[in-house]
């Protein structure tokens, strides 16, 4: 059925499942788990069948079967077949030139959204260039809210994550401070505990409760503890504003991360009876990465970056405030250099801005990967291009508990720069009329520490 | 134009946070972007991390040095036959070459070892150049004095953790102890991690069965700290027959120098 003679080649891709593998851009971990495409004409034969295939028949053929496992089962069964209506004659390679086209409305693609499989949004990438996964992504438009407005036109919103080796919590304020007085936290103020225990989770809870009510911060926090973490602090009466998990797109690497749906659901409903959130009611966050479910030893002969779209399946159910493809951290057994990082973070927003999702990007690397900082201020700054929703901000870009090196405080303010972003804009105004910024969105000039945050430093002396 | 005469670039006026921290906070700047200074400051750790990752550890001194103190050694390699193969393919880090393979056939004993000591570059060639000759003379002597038959020092390259599994079964060993370097990161480009095991089995054990001793370094853990982490470890592990997840590493940690938690200033 996926057949192609090709350059005097003859291809017989078996199933759907492999073609989808070997239609990938290169990249390490697909040749880790050896499905790869064994060379350059391989890999195009591939991309001409795959852009043959109609769509519907993504509804047809599963990628991993139904009856095993519970992603495609939400896939499937949620499938909105009216809102899929408007495209359910395109192959994938129509599907490519219709999202490119004048139809293809910030408003049109909204509207087929719930009528789009992961799979259907996978395919479709690995088709497309990055100036397509760009143009394409900047027509979507997510807009979420908890205390303040996330995703607007023109606005690029940053997690500031103060993270220290021992969860110190001077160590921590140091850090969070830092960030806000360089304007960074409207999205989340998220920290990953040094260690997931209650006690340390309640902690650092309690903590941000009480920065961002004592600073009036038009904000929200998170402690990226596991989720049964987050459900026994909730318990005892913490203030859970969102709630963290990394999530996976197959039911097995799920199992391995100790979750299922159910259990998100649980957490999901657990959080909104808290109803902390002032302006709306997305109350959680999810965390993904290609090349997660391979690591588990679960991507079922999937190629990573379609496992990576089902996990935005996974998050779509839960009306998330924040998603964050953490895209480089995995190492280079899974994505080797620059250049795999950089698409990889660019198809992860495609897919998931198309899947109606609020897409960040944690745009980083290890040490061990052919990658540095310049290969971060391209990926950064296509990023901010394609409308990507946030970013983080690490002191210094270099996270002293995670070890590894993701975007500064300065990063972001480069981005506004040069690009125009506003924060969002209940956070914009926090930071005006607290002469953080000026009216231009610019640092104010400082010989002194703006007066909110004043006391609390004359308190600790010089 | 008196502007000429303003700084270019402003530090930040909560320098005093810096004593929180190791993050880099406070580092100034110029426009809204990094002043030179801080700009260089982390081209220099990475450039420190980098070689650590991907200049090939010198196998020939480490052994000349230890051999001239006295330590037998075996050199042996994986399949990852380069740095690029080996960063992309961690299963073939796992797998001794053929030689290898080979060159262990031809050192073998007629009754099982109680323990190998394996040293393997890992993703830090600096780590185990700054560390493993100087550990291994700690640790070799506390492991002679137990009366511990032990192979010579197996000297790997281009090796992950699990391939001290395959060594030890080969000898029949119940202790595994592997020196490896660590990932390096910005503040720590040489640091070495051990792992131990007991009772290795090649393409069984996982890292639910081993115990890990991590962030030997200057600025880290002592040589001396970790050798009575790990005798701790080999202890307790003679006893209850495991090691891993069941077996908890109950010494102190006051002396690695856990700062007292000092109040938080922002709610003060």
């Amino acid at each position: 059925m996926y057949k192609i003679n090709i350059a005097h080649q003859a291809y017989n891709f078996k199933t759907l499942r492999n073609l989808m593998a070997k239609a990938t851009p290169a990249r390490s971990g697909d040749y880790l788990a050896g499905i790869g495409a064994i060379n350059n004409l391989e890999r195009v034969a591939a991309q001409w069948v795959l852009a043959d295939v109609p769509l519907k028949q993504f509804l047809n053929e599963a990628l991993v079967p139904y009856e095993q496992d519970e992603v495609t089962r939400l896939i499937i069964d949620e499938h909105d077949s009216v809102a899929f209506a408007a495209i359910s004659h395109l192959t994938v390679g129509d599907f490519r030139d219709w999202l490119l086209s004048e139809q293809a409305t910030t408003d049109t693609l909204s509207a087929v959204a719930p009528g789009l499989t992961p799979e259907m949004a996978a395919a479709v990438a690995k088709i497309m260039r990055i100036q397509d996964l760009i143009l394409v992504a900047k027509k979507c438009r997510v807009i979420t809210r908890f205390r303040n407005t996330i995703g607007l036109a023109n606005r690029l919103s940053t997690r500031l994550q103060p993270n220290h080796p021992t969860d110190d919590p001077a160590g921590v304020a140091a850090g969070l401070l830092d960030g806000l007085l360089y304007g960074c936290g409207d999205a989340v103020i998220g920290i990953n505990p040094a260690s997931d225990n209650l006690e340390a989770t309640l902690r650092l809870l309690h903590m941000l409760h009480d920065v961002i009510e004592r600073y009036r911060i038009p904000t929200q926090s998170c402690v990226l503890a596991h989720v049964t973490t987050t459900l026994k602090a909730i318990a005892q009466g913490a203030p859970v504003d969102l709630v963290f998990q990394s999530i996976a797109g197959t039911q097995k690497a799920n199992d391995s991360f100790g979750i299922n749906l159910d259990l998100l659901q649980e957490a999901q409903l657990a959080a909104l009876e808290l109803g902390r959130g002032t302006l709306g009611d997305n109350c959680m966050y999810f965390e993904t990465g290609q090349g997660s479910a391979l690591s588990a030893n679960a991507h079922q002969g999937l190629d990573q970056q379609t496992c990576e779209a089902r996990a935005y399946a996974v998050a779509r159910k839960f009306k998330p405030l924040l998603v964050n493809t953490v895209v480089g951290f995995i190492g280079p057994e899974y994505l080797y250099d620059g250049k795999q990082i950089i698409r990889a973070g660019l198809e992860d927003h495609f897919c998931g801005k198309l899947l109606g999702l609020p897409m960040g990007c944690d745009v980083c690397y290890t040490n061990h990967a052919e990658a540095d900082q310049d290969d971060m201020d391209m990926l950064l700054t296509q990023f901010a291009v394609a409308g990507g929703t946030f970013i983080m901000g690490v002191p210094g870009a270099d996270d002293v508990m995670l070890n590894y090196q993701s975007t500064s405080f300065h990063d972001a303010l480069y981005l506004r720069q040069a690009l125009g972003l506003r924060p969002a804009p209940e956070f914009e105004q926090w930071l005006q009329q607290n002469g953080i910024f000026n009216a231009a969105n610019q640092l104010q000039p400082r010989s002194d520490v703006p007066a909110l945050f004043k006391p609390s430093l004359q308190n600790i002396g010089k | 134009m008196s502007d000429f005469k303003k700084p270019i670039s402003a530090p930040d006026p909560w320098l005093s946070l810096k004593q929180f921290t190791s993050a880099r906070i406070a580092l100034g700047r110029a426009g809204m972007s990094l002043p030179t200074r801080a700009c260089l400051d982390f081209q220099l750790a990475h450039a420190l991390a980098r070689d650590a990752v991907n200049i090939p550890l010198d196998f020939s001194g480490l052994e000349q040095r230890l051999n001239a103190q006295g330590h037998q050694t075996l050199s042996l390699q994986t399949q990852a036959e380069n740095q690029s193969l080996y960063l992309q393919r961690p299963d073939l880090g796992r797998l001794l070459s053929a030689s290898a393979a080979s060159c262990l056939q031809r050192n073998t004993t007629p009754t099982p070892l109680d323990a190998v000591v394996v040293v393997a570059d890992g993703l830090s060639s600096t780590a185990i150049e700054h560390h493993a000759e100087a550990f291994l003379n700690l640790l070799l002597p506390e492991l002679q004095r137990k009366d511990y038959r032990l192979p010579p020092v197996c000297l790997v390259k281009h090796g992950r953790v699990a391939i001290g599994d395959a060594i030890a079964e080969h000898y029949a060993a119940r202790l595994c102890i592997v020196l490896i370097g660590e990932r390096p990161g910005l503040s720590s480009p040489d640091s070495m991690g051990i792992y131990f095991t007991y009772q290795a089995k090649s393409g069984i054990s996982t890292d639910a069965d081993r115990n890990c001793i991590s962030n030997i370094h200057d600025n880290g853990l002592s040589y001396q700290q970790a050798l009575k982490k790990l005798l701790f470890l080999v202890n307790e592990a003679e006893k209850l027959q495991l090691s891993g997840v069941s077996l908890k590493d109950e010494t102190s940690d006051t002396e690695a120098g856990h700062p007292l938690k000092q109040a938080n200033f922002l709610l003060v």
